[in-house]
């Protein structure tokens, strides 16, 4: 199959972007679509033109390092997977292809589809951790996790870091990637002695990064690829009302 | 001469022993101490978090951009301890025995039994954290059984044990990240070593979004930069994993260990087409209850549905009625490989086998088999467009990790002083096989338990000798580093990075792959140069050194697979027996399996490089087994 892609190109974070077209040619559906961008890079450089620079590590949706917006959905329009899991016979012989990167004031373009999202890293500095030490620790099975927290928790922990809530978000705000880690500790004793500063803490981090408010659109649930529920918001909001009360 | 410096004392005191005899750094001297380390997967990350708990200053390094990203996260099916909560017999030394004994008798006892000391303490430091392992109704840990071992000892998070492990040690990692004791240069990558009077004293590093070249001094350099299963281009390993690193190293004087010993994972998706970028991996775990079975008649193309019970031959439960569906990755990986030889072979390109989950499902019912690998089957689903619900899974084997890596001695330092290796980086615990879910133990091992322990006994002669980045050795090593990237950026040919690199991986799984003899190994060690010759005259990498440039980047990485494919053939061709994942077709029994030499071969071969035109000195670690006896590996 062929099909035509409209990519966003931007040489670093100062220069003006604009999409540029490539008909790519001999596509085949078990390709993946990164397989196609690799094959049409491999053609731009033979012709001696700059390859289209995206991230992308795992490449089986583990690392959270791809995302691309593709014709206007973050990771693409199959629920539940990220861009590297998207094969091309999830799309038409001859079909559109519009790619861009993700677009939030936190994350600066830094060239063509890479964005820069160092901002997750500070917001989990400022508190998504529970403070133990290497060693010294209780034995594993010291304490008993009713299993439904425990699943409900890894629930939450499946958050992979892609930022795809935040790139779907009218608001780009942080709100489902800041709730998964809130909740994932709430929900477990490990996490219950740090659990007023860790709500505190990583909110207000969010908010100095430039994230948006929520205003409960539900998008990001929809375009989460690990489909982490917005029921865990509503656990952040409720953590955070009772921190702020006893903060 | 290589000195392992393994305590002396009885197999169960050593480490205890040695912990006590070496010296300790006085925890106010700590904070003069600067220490780098290269890689923040879970072996750099839990290191750099312990070392500054510990009060060092770290300076950590990922290409990444942030450590989440490491390839660490993407391991599935789990992690190893000793622990016995089922009951079922595990102890310290079981775990030490299936070990050893899984690794084809080509590791240290030492080593291997202080790994299965320290495996409890990770599961009780990763509980700590917040770790969401898999409960039991009752509340208390999960288990289930791996390859290689007849207990279960495994304990994991869904089908994302790597994913969770590895957040657990960037929450630490972060913790200390935010206290500032660790500072984390994200998208840096090193580039070269800096010795200074044969002492390990820093790392030149390019800065991947602005082409930076710069110097970092220290007083030691850690590296925990993973494996090099990408030298086959296919693989289950991450686009970027890559041996640069450890290469470098090497070619500054630490010496490189077995690297021709590496693993065939035998259950991933089969090669669908030639643009194929990646293997993915279908964990093990999934051996546990899946059945693996290929047409009795050779060339069988029917619906696996309508090929009867008796039409179907189980090989493995055929060949090794103890152990069945659970034998070492090695020996799957290579039945399968035979299978397909001989024609059995499924799928359009008959390069593959089934995974059955029919009498599983009967028997647990569809819900837990959900419960348990839904996730897997989901990603097999979205990749290969078929239903295993609905049809077996089709697998087939795949280059997946390396036992090969720097060599270092008991307290996980090389040959070069000052420089430490962790994680797979390392040759040191698996052997000539590694079991499954025993990586992300050795990882978390070295960073949480071992190198916190041994730095010091370094570190504690050396207050204030850290470098200083204004020696000439810093400044010239930036220069050769900048030469290269001017070489690669100049050649201008016309043979992309990638086209040369599924040469090399074509080369090396031929040859140097899951059977291996002296004829295509020799064509191996021939061909490579030629290769490497070829990628120095007619590559083309474009744009600048000064820009983000993926292209350069693996340019930088597949010129240090080249020189590494070639001692990886070598190391292959000197090794004339089989053991584990090296298996050389003149040394097998009547009934295939592989044949070890414990006369001639029970050592750790260590390369020196001798220089560019020189072939690499062969340096022999013997092994020394007092306490397990060495039988050749059954698991019939
Ligand atoms: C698909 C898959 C599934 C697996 N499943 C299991 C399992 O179930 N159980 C198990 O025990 N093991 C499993 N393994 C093996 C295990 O995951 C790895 O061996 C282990 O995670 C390696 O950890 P590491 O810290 O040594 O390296 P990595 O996690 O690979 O980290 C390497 C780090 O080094 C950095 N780095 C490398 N080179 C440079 C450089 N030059 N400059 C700067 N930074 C650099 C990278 O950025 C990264 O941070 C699996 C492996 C794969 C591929
Ligand atoms: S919540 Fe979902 S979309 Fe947001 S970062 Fe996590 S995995 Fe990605
Ligand atoms: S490349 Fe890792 S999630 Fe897509």
């Amino acid at each position: 199959m062929k099909v035509i892609l409209k990519v966003w190109r931007q040489n670093n974070a100062e220069s003006q972007g604009a999409f540029e077209t490539y008909p790519v040619e001999n596509v085949s559906g078990d390709m993946s679509f990164f397989e196609m961008m690799d094959m049409l890079n491999d053609q731009l450089v033979l012709a001696g033109k700059t390859p289209i620079a995206f991230d992308h590590d795992c490449r089986e949706g583990i690392c959270g390092t791809c995302g691309l917006f593709i014709n206007g959905r973050a990771h693409g329009k199959i629920r539940g997977i990220t861009t590297c899991q998207l094969h091309m016979r999830s799309f038409e012989d001859g079909e559109t292809i519009v790619v861009e990167p993700w677009r939030a004031k936190a994350f600066p373009v830094i060239k063509d589809l890479i964005v820069e999202r160092t901002s997750f890293d500070r917001i989990m500095e400022a508190g998504g951790y529970v403070s133990v030490k290497t060693g010294g620790t209780p034995d594993a099975n010291a304490i008993p996790i009713a299993k439904r927290n425990a699943e409900e928790a890894m629930d939450a922990a499946s958050c992979i870091g892609c930022a795809a809530c935040v790139a779907t978000c009218k608001n780009s705000s942080a709100m489902l990637f800041v709730a998964a880690k809130v909740s994932q500790l709430a929900l477990l004793p490990q996490g219950q002695p740090e659990r007023v500063e860790r709500a505190l803490n990583m909110i207000a981090a969010m908010d100095e990064e430039g994230f948006g408010n929520c205003t409960n659109t539900g998008a990001c649930e929809i375009e989460c690829p690990k489909e982490i529920s917005i029921s865990h918001i509503g656990r952040l909001n409720r953590e955070f009302l009772k921190a702020s009360l006893k903060g | 001469m290589l000195n392992n410096k393994i305590p002396l004392g009885p197999l169960a005191e050593k480490w205890t022993n040695h912990k006590f005899s070496s010296k300790l750094v006085n925890p106010s001297n700590k904070r003069k101490y600067d220490i780098i380390i290269v890689g923040t997967g879970l072996a750099g990350a839990s290191a750099a978090a312990s070392l500054a708990e510990l009060g060092y200053n770290v300076q950590a390094f990922s290409y990444h951009e942030s450590p989440r990203r490491a390839h660490s996260i993407a391991a599935q099916g789990g992690i190893n301890a000793a622990k016995n909560y089922p009951n079922d017999s595990d102890s310290i030394y079981r775990l030490f025995y299936d070990t050893i004994k899984g690794g084809d008798y080509r590791s240290r006892e030492a080593n291997v039994y202080r790994l299965a000391e320290v495996s409890n303490n990770i599961i009780d430091q990763c509980v700590a954290q917040g770790i969401p392992f898999a409960r039991e109704y009752g509340g208390l840990l999960d288990n289930r059984s791996f390859g290689g071992a007849q207990v279960s000892r495994t304990f994991y998070a869904r089908g994302q044990t790597g994913q969770q492990l590895l957040l657990g040690a960037y929450s630490a990692l972060v913790r200390q990240m935010n206290t500032g004791q660790v500072k984390f240069h994200s998208r840096h990558e090193m580039l070269d070593l800096v010795l200074i009077d044969g002492e390990a004293k820093g790392i030149v590093t390019r800065n991947l979004i602005t082409g930076e070249i710069q110097s970092h001094a220290a007083n030691a350099v850690v590296l925990a930069t993973g494996g090099y299963g990408n030298a086959f281009f296919l693989s289950t390993n991450a686009m970027a994993s890559n041996a640069t690193a450890a290469w470098r190293a090497h070619k500054k004087g630490a010496f490189f260990a077995n690297p021709c010993i590496t693993q065939i994972h035998p259950t991933c998706i089969p090669v669908a087409s030639s643009h194929q970028s990646k293997l993915t991996l279908m964990s093990e775990s999934l051996r546990n209850d899946g059945r693996v079975w290929v047409p009795k008649k050779k060339g069988d193309k029917r619906h696996p549905s309508e090929i009867s019970e008796d039409e179907r031959d189980y090989y493995l439960e055929r060949l090794y009625p103890s152990f069945g569906n659970l034998v070492p990755r090695d020996v799957a990986s290579r039945r399968a490989k035979e299978m397909c030889d001989m024609g059995h072979g499924v799928g359009e390109t008959g390069l593959a086998v089934f995974l059955d989950f029919e009498d599983a499902i009967e028997r647990m019912g569809k819900d837990v088999v959900v419960q348990k690998y839904g996730n897997l089957f989901d990603m097999y689903k979205q990749i290969t467009g078929e239903d295993p619900y609905e049809i077996p899974m089709r697998i087939y084997p795949a280059v997946h990790y390396t036992m090969g890596g720097l060599w270092v001695d008991y307290n996980l330092m090389s040959t070069i002083p000052g420089l430490y290796i962790l994680g797979e980086a390392n040759f040191s615990d698996h052997g000539a096989n590694r079991l499954g879910a025993s990586a992300l133990m050795q990882g978390l091992a070295d960073g949480y338990f071992i190198l916190p322990y041994t730095i010091g006994d370094y570190l504690s002669g050396k207050l204030g000798e850290k470098a200083s980045v204004d020696n000439d050795a810093f400044s010239k090593t930036e220069t050769d580093v900048k030469n290269r990237i001017e070489n690669l950026l100049s050649i201008n040919g016309n043979r992309t990075v990638d086209d040369i690199h599924k040469e090399l991986g074509l080369i090396l799984w031929e040859n140097v792959g899951m059977a291996r003899n002296k004829s295509g190994l020799e064509k191996a060690i021939e061909s490579i140069p030629k290769l490497k010759d070829e990628f120095w005259k007619n590559v083309k990498v474009t744009g600048t050194a000064d820009e983000l440039n993926p292209e350069l980047e693996k340019a930088g990485r597949v010129a240090d697979f080249l020189e590494l494919g070639e001692l990886m053939a070598r190391d292959a061709l000197n090794r004339e027996e089989s053991c584990g994942g090296h298996f050389r077709e003149e040394h097998q029994t009547e009934e295939n399996e592989a044949k070890r030499n414990d006369e001639e071969f029970s050592y750790v071969a260590a390369w020196e490089h001798k220089g560019d035109d020189l072939t690499a000195k062969l340096h022999k670690e013997e092994l020394v087994f007092e306490n397990v006896e060495l039988t050749t590996r059954s698991y019939k």
